[in-house]
């Protein structure tokens, strides 16, 4: 187990090396010259000039990539916003906690929403309850998220005056920008769960338990759901990353000092510096969840689990097979 | 060995049991009657698809609806129609009095759950124990099928093929049940082992005096193991009787061509003969008797009337038109 | 065996025409494809006409649903974005298929070091969110649809790109495989002539459901300021534009949502329809 893990930590590194060679050479190939809409367009070549040596943007792609490289693991710094000054990491340590915890709130509801719905419209199969609760998903899932926050806003914050439209003083300020982060996941996980639970119910195991004398509320819980929810934690990984994505943008809506706010202003003006290090951070951050992911799923399913178990275990189950 | 003199334990009488799809109606078991005496082992013989299965889940009421429905007919377990029970009465009865064991032993067990447990849990639905004394029978279960009791804990994919079917086995004899349903406990199994876990079944079956209905399409172990045999064509009972008497004096059109498929070890035909053509299709089952496309003997009248079930000989009943007036 | 598969296909289309939801999918769909066609036919105005003297008309009788702040006719701008969606979904979608069937005929077909070099390339590209890449992406080429449509195209391929190789590893060693193998067809001619088609009902239910789903993420570009930009009448534009005006006047934010909201739906219930018909065993 442990050597499991210690490989799939292993892993994050050329990942983090990878991603940041991608970030650099997406902005790398941007046309454009940052120091020229700095400077205007009447400014002079060899202010440009200046400014290139001095922002590093002089240089073949190799060295401007062997430059920031350097620069960000081995002097750990992201270098600081053209316009600012201010520097990129302590920006996005101020910024980051507050894109990680809206997009995990909103998994959380979309979880505590999505599964239970689709373990519903499962166990009702071929019924109204299943064919209403799918419909409702795949609306769901068709909604923009952005535009769902829009109507939250309009209608909660605008209307009734009940929750803060911008902004996030207090706890109140989470509400509408999770809600309107977990709509999708949550009919997502929904639709998930319930075609996971559509396959396991058909499963022998599951009548196996029911010829027990197994009451249908066990058999569900305890024998489908547990198998179900298996493959479920994947998928609730990989959500995290729309998650992520879908933040950024609500986080415009709501005026939220988080990384969505930060990198699109950023994007409209080229900032790049904080683009590649916004992107970056929280591409470590989604590799983080999935790494999180992996082991969980290692540690909850025993095919898994004994698979990277010590060998000796796996010797002596061999020999009791031999008996046969 | 002779059958009717024990006393009654399952009758069923007249069951029809039906899958409704969208596009038709699969008429998977149609007016059955079945009996079965305490201590008895009914062989339940025939092809892939004629119902075998969807009887036997009746009789525990698992079939999945939908699709499957229960049509007609009353299952009589000591006495009592099962089909009338609440479901409450009817899960006291399931893993209890019925057990079940599946074909599949590779997917009959919950992968994430230890075998140990998953004997405990049918164990512990039915008997006030305490947790642990649960727990000490599921490993007397367990060593009684041969499974060494440390093994408890260990996954079901740390199991072999045939380990796992006796992980079944002991899941479903745990309670001590008066009837076991054994649906072709041995077809997903190596030859070498399916000998192993048959002899198994039989002693414990003796030890524990359990009656059982034993499914399979093997006519070897219906030999070696069942005091009577009933053959299922396209959802009938089309032959039943003792195992003596159906082998020696096979009434039926399609026992008779099952038995002549069956290689001979006194070897004195050149080749094998099968059974022309395929069973009828289920969501469009022809009139008159369900055998007559592919009965050599068939006959005019075949298309028209469904054939009576006659006693054929004393205790030896077929549904065909030519048993009991002609001979063979 | 010709007929054989002619059966099977109108066996397909009667399964998805007795499916009500997916039919209505379709039809929606149809709607879009006939109002992006006659769209100067259909629309009362010219989409980019301002006409200064009515902006912020409530839906009313001569804007059946209203003007905006540049007093320019809903309706009209509507009908012309159906234009730009169904450019996007259907662009976007041909981009990423693309790139992500040869991505993954190269992994699958070569096999071995170059699939693993390839397969953990794909790991890392992965590891950025794709609605962040498209950002990226985006931000990189530039404003404008066509860069929108080309950034949603190369960070959606992974999922053709997994499931053609996929498809690969499980056909390569079957007998027509082989077969062709042997008479030495070229392999990007394996590729079309024998995995494509095998693959041809995840592809499918893929496409559909993806072109709904690009359509989603040009509309969430076009929202921040990426992807189409005034006056072009692209309906995430729209509502982007009409966000300023949201406490008063509705209507500008909600009505381009609906119509993002129906494409996009009508897309995934035809993909779902698909599903179902394609492999009727999934269904249950």
């Amino acid at each position: 187990m442990g050597k499991y893990i210690l490989k799939r930590l292993l892993w994050i590194i050329p990942v983090v090396l990878g991603v940041t060679i991608m970030v650099f050479t997406i902005m790398y190939l941007t046309p454009g010259d940052p120091a020229r809409m700095i400077l205007g367009s009447n400014a002079t070549e060899e202010k440009v000039e200046a400014l290139h040596e001095q922002m590093g943007l002089n240089g073949t792609y190799l060295q401007r990539l062997g430059r920031y490289m350097k620069q960000v693991f081995v002097d750990q710094d992201l270098g600081s916003s053209y316009y600012t000054g201010v520097s990129v990491k302590e920006q996005i340590k101020a910024r980051l906690p507050y894109t990680l915890r809206i997009a995990g709130i909103s998994i959380l509801i979309a979880a505590c929403i999505g599964i239970p719905l689709g373990v519903l419209a499962a166990t009702h199969h071929y019924t109204w309850i299943d064919n209403t609760a799918m419909f409702a998903s795949l609306f769901c899932v068709s909604m923009p998220g952005f535009w769902f926050a829009l109507i939250l806003v309009s209608f909660f914050a605008l209307k009734l005056g009940w929750l803060p439209a911008v902004g996030i003083k207090s706890w109140t300020g989470y509400i509408l920008p999770c809600l309107a982060g977990a709509i999708g996941g949550a009919a997502g996980l929904a639709r998930q769960t319930r075609s996971g639970m559509l396959e396991v119910i058909r499963q022998d195991y599951i009548t196996t338990a029911r010829a027990k004398g197994q009451t249908e509320r066990k058999v569900i819980f305890r024998h489908a759901l547990k198998n179900a929810l298996i493959p479920i934690i994947t998928v609730m990984g990989g959500m995290f990353g729309s998650s992520l994505g879908g933040t950024l943008i609500i986080e415009t809506i709501f005026s939220i000092p988080g990384m969505g706010t930060y990198l699109t202003d950023a994007i409209s003006k080229r900032d790049y510096p904080v683009i590649q290090g916004g992107v970056l951070f929280i591409s470590i951050c989604f590799c983080l969840i999935m790494l999180l992911v992996d082991i969980v799923y290692a540690f909850v399913d025993p095919r898994i689990r004994s698979q990277y178990a010590g060998s000796t275990r796996k010797r002596k189950a061999g020999k009791g097979d031999k008996k046969e | 060995m002779s059958g009717q003199k024990k006393e009654e334990l399952l009758k069923i009488e007249d069951l029809v049991v039906e899958y409704d799809t969208d596009e038709a109606v699969v008429k998977a078991v149609n007016h059955v009657n079945l009996q079965l005496g305490k201590g008895e082992t009914l062989g339940l013989v025939g092809e892939t698809g004629a119902g075998k299965t969807t009887i036997a889940k009746a009789i525990l009421r698992i079939l999945p609806d939908p699709p499957a429905k229960v049509r007609g007919g009353r299952i009589y377990f000591d006495g009592e129609d099962m089909l009338k029970l609440s479901e409450g009465k009817m899960r006291k009865i399931r893993g209890n009095k019925i057990a079940m064991i599946f074909q599949d032993p590779m997917t009959a067990l919950n992968p994430i759950e230890t075998v140990g447990k998953q004997i405990a849990e049918a164990i512990s639905l039915h008997e006030k124990l305490s947790k642990a004394e649960v727990e000490k029978r599921a490993v007397d279960m367990l060593e009684m099928v041969g499974i060494p009791g440390e093994r408890y804990s260990e996954y079901p994919h740390q199991f072999s093929g045939g380990m796992k079917q006796r992980v079944v086995i002991a899941m479903a004899l745990a309670c001590r049940p008066e009837l076991l349903l054994a649906d072709e406990p041995t077809t997903a199994l190596d030859v070498t082992i399916q000998a192993q876990v048959l002899d198994m079944m039989d002693s414990l079956k003796e030890k524990l005096d359990t009656s059982m209905i034993l499914i399979t399409h093997d006519l070897g172990i219906v030999a070696g193991m069942c005091d009577r045999v009933a053959v299922v064509y396209a959802g009938e009972i089309v032959e039943q009787g003792t195992t003596e008497e159906v082998f020696d004096h096979a009434g039926h059109p399609y026992t008779v061509g099952l038995f002549n498929s069956l290689p001979r070890l006194n070897g004195t035909e050149k080749r094998l003969k099968p059974i022309d053509g395929l069973m009828p299709d289920p969501t469009n089952l022809p009139e008159g008797c369900k055998f007559r496309e592919r009965c050599p003997f068939a006959k005019d009248e075949c298309g028209k009337k469904d054939p009576e079930i006659k006693e054929f000989r004393p205790g030896h009943f077929v549904k065909c038109v030519r048993a009991g007036g002609e001979e063979r | 065996m010709k007929k054989k598969k002619k059966s099977h296909t109108r066996e397909i289309l009667h399964r998805l025409f007795k499916n009500k939801l997916a039919v209505a999918g379709l039809v929606v769909i149809i709607l879009l494809v006939l109002a992006a066609i006659f769209a100067p036919l259909l629309a009362p105005y010219a989409y980019e006409a301002q006409d200064l003297t009515s902006t912020f008309q409530a839906p009313g009788k001569a804007h059946l649903l209203g003007t905006d702040n540049l007093g320019r006719d809903i309706l009209s701008r509507l009908i012309y974005g159906t234009r730009q969606s169904l450019r996007i979904g259907v662009l976007s979608v041909a981009i990423a298929s693309v790139l992500g069937i040869t991505f993954g005929s190269i992994a699958g077909f070569y096999g071995g070091k170059v699939d693993n070099v390839l397969m953990r390339m794909l790991d890392i590209y992965q590891s950025v969110p794709a609605m962040l890449l498209s950002i990226a992406l985006a931000a990189a080429l530039g404003p404008g649809l066509n860069n929108a449509i080309l950034a949603i195209g190369i960070s959606t391929m992974a999922e053709y790109a997994r499931m053609i190789r996929a498809q690969i590893l499980t056909v390569r060693e079957r007998e027509y495989v082989e077969a062709a193998r042997a008479i030495n067809a070229s392999d990007p001619r394996i590729v079309l002539k024998h995995i494509i088609p095998n693959a041809f009902a995840p592809l499918i239910v893929s496409i559909t459901m993806n072109i709904g789903n690009s359509i989603l993420a040009a509309a969430t570009l076009s929202f921040i300021g990426l992807g189409a930009q005034p006056p072009l009448p692209e309906w995430g534009a729209m509502l982007s534009a009409g966000r300023s005006y949201m406490r008063d006047y509705g209507y500008l934010v909600i009505i381009p949502g609906i119509c993002i909201m129906a494409s996009v739906l009508a897309f995934n219930l035809l993909g779902d329809g698909l599903r179902d018909a394609l492999d009727p065993k999934m269904k249950n």
